[in-house]
Order: C-alpha cells, then structure tokens, then sequence
C-alpha cells in the first residue's frame, strides 16, 4: 500500500509546528525530546519489519550498512551518499540531497529581497529553527532503528551545508 | 478548454508516493505521545482535529493542482469529487457518499479501508478518543479553502467495534466567493 509522499511531509511538520509552536513552544529543549521520542517510536517499529527476514548482523557496521542501504531507500527513496567512522563507535552518515530539507530555504534574503535586514534575519533564524526541530525526527529514527538491532547509540544532525545533512550517530559503550 | 478531470486512478499514479508504514506508524506515535503530554482525551481530540485542519488547508492545493477540476457546483459534487478523487489521490483508497438528507447539505463519507488504522489497538484507557480525527479535520480545512464551512463527525469506527469508518459531513455554510475583479469562467 502506497501513500502520496505529501501526507508523510504535512503529518511531520505539522508534528513539529504543533510541538515547537504550542505546545512547548518556550521549552525547545522539551519539544525537541518529544519529537526526537516520536521519531525513535517510529525507527524502532520500521526496523523491527524491515528485518524479519534477515539473519541478525554480525557486527556494528553490518547494522549500520543496513541503515545507510536499505531503511534510508525505503523511507527516502535514496541510499546514504557516505558513510565515514573513526573505528572508535562514532559513525557519520552524509546524504546529500536530504529529501525532508530540499524543499526548506534557509536564506532570507532569497525569500524576502525587500525586507529590512532584521526582519530578514529573525525570518530566517524562525526558518532555521523549525529546520533544526524537524531534524529531530529524523535522529529519532535512527536511533530507534539501531537501538532495536541493539545497538544504543545517540544521533546528531548537521545541517550546515543545506540540503546535504550528516546523521552523527555515536555508539554507546 | 480546459483538460478534463482526472481519474482517481491516474491521480493515485501522478503523485510521488512512499509506503504507507512510515505514515501509519508516524501518526501512531503522535498520537501516542499527545495522550501522554496532553492528558486528557478530549484535548488530543481537538489537537488531532487542528492539525488535520491545518493539513488539509495546505492539501486542497495540491489536490487542484494536480486534478483538473474545476469549480463545483454544489456541496454535493464536492463531496463526490473528495470521495472518489481525493481519498484515492492521497491515501490510496475509495471512499462512498451516502445517507444524504433531504436538502442536500448533510451526508455521509465510508471507508472500508483506513491506512491510518493499520497495526493499531486502543487500550481501555482510551475510550473516547477519536483516532482518526486527523483526518476528519483535514476534510474540514480542505473544505474550507473552498469556501465550505462544515461539521465533520465520526459515527462508525472499526476502533470502536463498527463494521467500517464513517464521517458524517455537514454543511453549516456556504460563503460565496467576491472578486475584486470580473470573473470570466
């Protein structure tokens, strides 16, 4: 069964103007904890079908191949472009066209050429924020899909070369 | 002339879709944890019920983008066209009108099948919740976006022990659209 792509796009950043605009909005931190939470809920269960029939992985790696392969086509229809690690249990996942980014501008002066320079910049910080929340959702998934393949790990995001995004994922020893 | 309607089925394949677990699993999860943030059932409700408003506001677009319809006529030709078009376009399945009332401005939407739905099971703390009300909000906003201000409410739902989805779909007011220009349809 198939879902137009636009009913996944408008659930998540609904999800992320509902919990970054009302409910938390003065409390970042605890709405970036509640979708990163619904993030990892959904990683979790995915990973769970996306595996059944698979022998179990055989190390670290294996497991992290399968995310950057096969979990990254099934939900973005792409593999991760690269995949870099220090062979110390820090692993970096580079995409470099993020399919949830390509359709967000972070530059104000694009948007709004004939707005003053402050109105400029708190729209793009406001653009910025949202962004950064959103992202969120995406370690969550991470996370939930490796912590299942019982792997514990905390995920960062990099987004500063748009709409390229590294997925910092730091095994826990 | 312009280009006639599409059919359900050719606007189901000219849109870009993704499997529907990430969508059902999505939602399951947000509605998961507004129960747990928000407490109380009736305000997961409402918040469901906004956001599908907020969603459907934004949708309405695609779907005339993508359709080829044009203006309907009555609220009955609309109810058809989001029955048979919309639901195929986005979630990929067929919903039906019935159970119109005498004056043509109340009736029905059934869905036998709900992708929202799949894999999910309802505790018994949660009766009263309103599962799907997302997307009862979100035929709201679309509604509205045309100028169609409706009550949108769940009167079957397989969650509950209903043998299929049913919203009723009333409609509280027309507005008619004023131009500050000639319309030359």
């Amino acid at each position: 069964m198939a879902i137009a792509e636009s009913c996944v796009d408008a659930v998540v950043m609904e999800m992320v103007a509902v919990y970054c605009g009302g409910l938390y909005a003065a409390k970042p931190e605890l709405a970036a904890r509640r979708i990163e939470a619904i993030g990892f809920q959904v990683g979790h269960q995915l990973s769970e079908r996306y595996t059944m029939e698979r022998p179990r992985f055989s190390d670290h790696l294996e497991a992290i191949k399968f995310i950057c392969k096969d979990f990254w086509s099934e939900l973005f229809k792409k593999q991760i472009d690269n995949l870099k690690t220090n062979h110390r249990g820090t692993f970096v996942l580079q995409d470099n066209r993020f399919r949830w980014l390509t359709r967000v501008s972070l530059d104000p002066y694009t948007e709004n050429r004939d707005s003053t320079e402050n109105d400029s910049a708190a729209l793009g910080d406001t653009a910025a924020q949202t962004t950064t929340m959103l992202l969120y959702f995406p370690c969550g998934l991470i996370r939930g899909a490796l912590t299942n393949l019982g792997i514990p790990c905390s995920v960062s995001a990099d987004m500063s070369n748009l709409p390229a995004c590294s997925f910092v994922v730091r095994i826990k020893t | 002339m312009p280009p006639a309607p599409k059919s359900g089925d050719a606007l189901f394949a000219s849109v870009d879709r993704v499997n529907a677990e990430l969508f059902t699993l999505t939602y399951g999860a947000i509605v998961r944890q507004l129960l747990t943030d928000l407490e109380e059932v009736e305000e997961v409700n409402k918040q469901l019920d906004q956001m599908g408003y907020n969603i459907g506001t934004r949708l309405v677009d695609e779907f005339l983008a993508k359709s080829n319809v044009s203006r309907c006529v009555d609220f009955k030709e609309t109810a058809d066209v989001i029955a048979k078009l919309g639901f195929k376009m986005f979630l990929g399945v067929t919903a039906t009108v019935t159970n119109w009332d005498v004056e043509g401005t109340s009736c029905s939407i059934v869905l036998e099948d709900n992708p929202l739905v799949d894999f999910v099971e309802l505790p018994d703390t949660c009766q009263g919740l309103q599962y799907c009300n997302l997307l009862s909000g979100v035929i709201r906003g679309a509604l509205e976006m045309v100028s169609m201000k409706t009550e949108v409410t769940w009167v079957r739902d397989m969650l509950r022990g209903d043998d299929a989805y049913e919203m009723r779909v009333k409609l509280i007011k027309q507005v008619p659209e004023e131009y500050p220009y000639k319309d030359d349809d």
